[in-house]
């Protein structure tokens, strides 16, 4: 995290007014801007803070269960038959996904900024179910916003999150998917600036969040180098995760930007396919735009009016990204490729047969391009993909495009 | 914009500011709505650019972008809208307000020649701090477009010059921290930030989000230079549409008899206040 980039790294973004070339920034409501200027002053203070890091590790050993596994699937390898591919074991985090890694990060600088209520968004209800968690663990009261048809598909993450005491506010505008839970979430925040935190739960929104998530979740990538030397004793070939907002993708491919050997892969919803608007792949067949405090590449329209976009997957379905990943493909250091809906479901079938592991729908994306790629890589090469949730969540979704009831 | 509040400031009394979402509910009765608010006592007008993403407007002005947008508009035809007002009304200032990225997506310099061309007066962009001025408000300020910036409860006084550093027409006091449309707050409160303000800058303070009635518009007058109305206007060509959000007979004349009461509101302000 407090490493020095090398000249021409491409670790260096943001800059100080939370740029990464023309993407990030600051395009919030007057409002807000004096509380998003604390909160940077207080996370610049924190990252250099041994108390706070040491709080935060100690936290992620003994609450989250990290480091998380490395593990060798070796009959996917098998089956796939070529390169080795190995799964980053987020899924086994409490809490079910890596959301958790950058919930134990704000909640303990939202405790230093004498906040006393924690409000978020969530798609998928990973990052609803892991506020409410540590809102629960600090003994703060939680909002999460959450869109309806999300509220609908992932019932079971919304017991979760009330039964951890949250409350659960549905958010019926628009298609009631990620992005309406956001603008909900920033209307509570402008509203309540005095006493509120504001949890964002991926790489996203006004600086200093983007470039904070991303320094969370950098526990990721940071742990798989560690274990990928202590088990083959060279970096991967291949890094390959799921983008929704990116904040597992940046948490993975972050520690790694600067190795040149490593190639770098994020998966997007594809949806139904590219053709129509049946799909969230931002990156692929977006344009940049702004929207929710950052520029970033964006579905929308030749009026500048967002576009509602569709995923199989609760956690994909945004029209937006990140706004490193915007720029991390400008760059070209990082390659962006979309996954349609049925191949992620075949994947998911795949993998629960396969390896005895259900993935949530978001790693499945992820797993559908490691299924066509390491076909054709050298039985010496080695995947890395971030199998960053579990799967529990997704089951009655699964049920019901299978034709089977529960 | 500068003589429209010193004309005003010499009869003594503070302007009403009238908001309306451009395209509600549909393009003709927009502009017919638009050519009455003068006429109904209006001094300035706010012209709404709908976005399918409004961040910090409350459901009244939410369902206002969204009628509109489904009714058509876009950017371009709210830019036509003031056109077309212009060619009949030459003093009313007009001020777009709205979200950054239509504008972006447009094309700023493009936006900003066009704006012009269509008589606009003022910008409100609600997503552009001082931290973005470089996006559009210099450029904007550069050819001559004013830029209308929002001050509110939490910008205090360390931060109010360089909220006012590039900003010009006049200062938008947002009147509490919140939504379009939430509750007013006790107006002594509002008096106190609008004296606090005029002690950074000479420019005209009006304050805006909550003011509904009459009594609002002319408690606020008795100490800003100018009355925000936005959600009431809203709310009141909502009430009068049909079930599938077509205007009725009963639109424009709904709104016409609305501002007029406000119109009197803010005409007895400084009364009120003397007494």
């Amino acid at each position: 995290m407090n490493e020095t980039p090398k000249l021409n790294s491409f670790k260096a973004g943001p800059d100080e007014d939370g740029r990464f070339g023309i993407f990030g920034g600051r395009f919030v409501a007057e409002t807000l801007m004096p509380l998003i200027l604390d909160l940077q002053n207080e996370w610049s203070k924190a990252k250099n803070d041994p108390a706070f890091q040491a709080e935060l590790q100690h936290l992620n050993t003994h609450y989250t269960g990290r480091p998380s596994p490395l593990y060798f699937a070796e009959r996917l390898t098998q089956e796939l038959g070529g390169a080795k591919v190995y799964f980053k074991r987020d899924e086994l985090n409490h809490t079910g996904s890596h959301k958790i890694n950058n919930c134990l990060g704000q909640i303990l600088l939202a405790k230093r900024m004498g906040k006393t209520r924690i409000i978020a968004e969530t798609g998928a209800g990973q990052h609803g179910v892991a506020s409410a968690t540590v809102a629960a663990r600090f003994g703060l009261p939680c909002v999460v916003y959450m869109g309806a048809t999300d509220v609908e598909r992932q019932a079971p993450n919304v017991f979760r999150m009330k039964l951890l005491g949250a409350e659960v506010k549905p958010v019926t505008a628009g298609h009631g998917t990620l992005k309406d839970a956001m603008n909900e979430a920033l209307r509570d925040w402008v509203t309540n600036v005095d006493d509120t935190y504001y949890m964002i739960g991926t790489a996203a929104g006004p600086h200093p969040y983007p470039e904070m998530v991303r320094d969370f979740q950098s526990v990721i990538g940071h742990e798989v180098r560690d274990q990928m030397m202590a088990a083959e004793g060279r970096l991967p070939d291949m890094l390959i995760a799921a983008v929704g907002g990116g904040s597992n993708a940046i948490g993975l491919f972050h520690p790694f930007l600067d190795d040149d050997s490593v190639k770098i892969v994020g998966v997007e919803a594809g949806g139904k396919g590219l053709d129509g608007d049946e799909h969230c792949a931002s990156l692929t067949a977006g344009s940049p735009g702004v929207l929710h405090g950052n520029r970033t590449y964006l579905l929308q329209d030749r009026d500048g009016q967002i576009k509602e976009g569709h995923s199989i997957s609760a956690g994909l379905d945004y029209p937006g990204i990140g706004p490193e990943h915007s720029w991390l493909k400008d760059a070209g250091r990082v390659e962006y490729v979309p996954i349609m809906d049925h191949e992620a479901l075949e994947a998911f079938q795949f993998l629960t047969r396969l390896e005895g592991i259900i993935p949530a729908l978001e790693p499945s994306h992820a797993l559908a391009e490691v299924m066509k790629r390491a076909p054709k890589m050298d039985k010496d090469q080695i995947i890395v993909m971030n199998l960053c949730g579990r799967g529990d969540k997704d089951i009655f979704t699964v049920g019901k495009l299978l034709g089977m009831g529960l | 914009m500068d003589k429209r509040f010193a004309d005003l400031a010499n009869e003594g009394r503070p302007a009403l500011v009238t908001y309306f979402m451009g395209g509600d509910p549909d393009f003709e009765t927009s502009l017919a709505i638009m050519k009455s608010l003068p006429l109904a006592g209006s001094d300035v007008i706010e012209l709404g650019m709908p976005f399918s993403d409004p961040m910090a407007d409350g459901p009244a002005i939410q369902l206002a972008g969204q009628r509109a947008l489904k009714a058509g508009q876009t950017l371009e035809k709210t830019l036509e809208l003031a056109r077309r007002f212009r060619a009949d009304d030459k003093d009313t200032p007009i001020v777009l307000m709205g979200y950054y990225n239509p504008i972006y997506i447009y094309g700023v310099d493009r936006f900003i020649e066009n704006a012009l061309e269509a008589g606009i007066d003022g910008l409100i962009v609600v997503d552009l701090p001082p931290e973005m001025d470089d996006e559009l408000c210099i450029p904007a300020l550069a050819k001559g477009l004013n830029f209308i910036r929002l001050a509110t409860p939490t910008t205090d006084d360390k931060r109010l010059p360089k909220v006012l550093e590039n900003t010009s027409g006049f200062v938008y006091y947002v009147s509490m921290n919140g939504i379009t449309g939430s509750a007013l707050p006790d107006p002594s409160l509002i008096g106190g930030a609008v004296q606090r303000i005029k002690t950074h800058t000479t420019l005209p303070v009006c304050v805006g989000f909550g003011v509904k009635t009459a009594e609002h518009a002319r408690a606020i007058g008795a100490s800003a230079d100018g009355v925000v109305v936005g959600t009431a206007i809203v709310n009141q060509i909502a009430s009068s549409l049909t079930e599938d959000g077509q205007s009725t007979g009963a639109t424009v004349p709904g709104v016409e008899a609305l501002v007029r009461g406000l119109s009197a509101g803010v005409r007895g302000s400084r009364l009120a206040a003397a007494e």
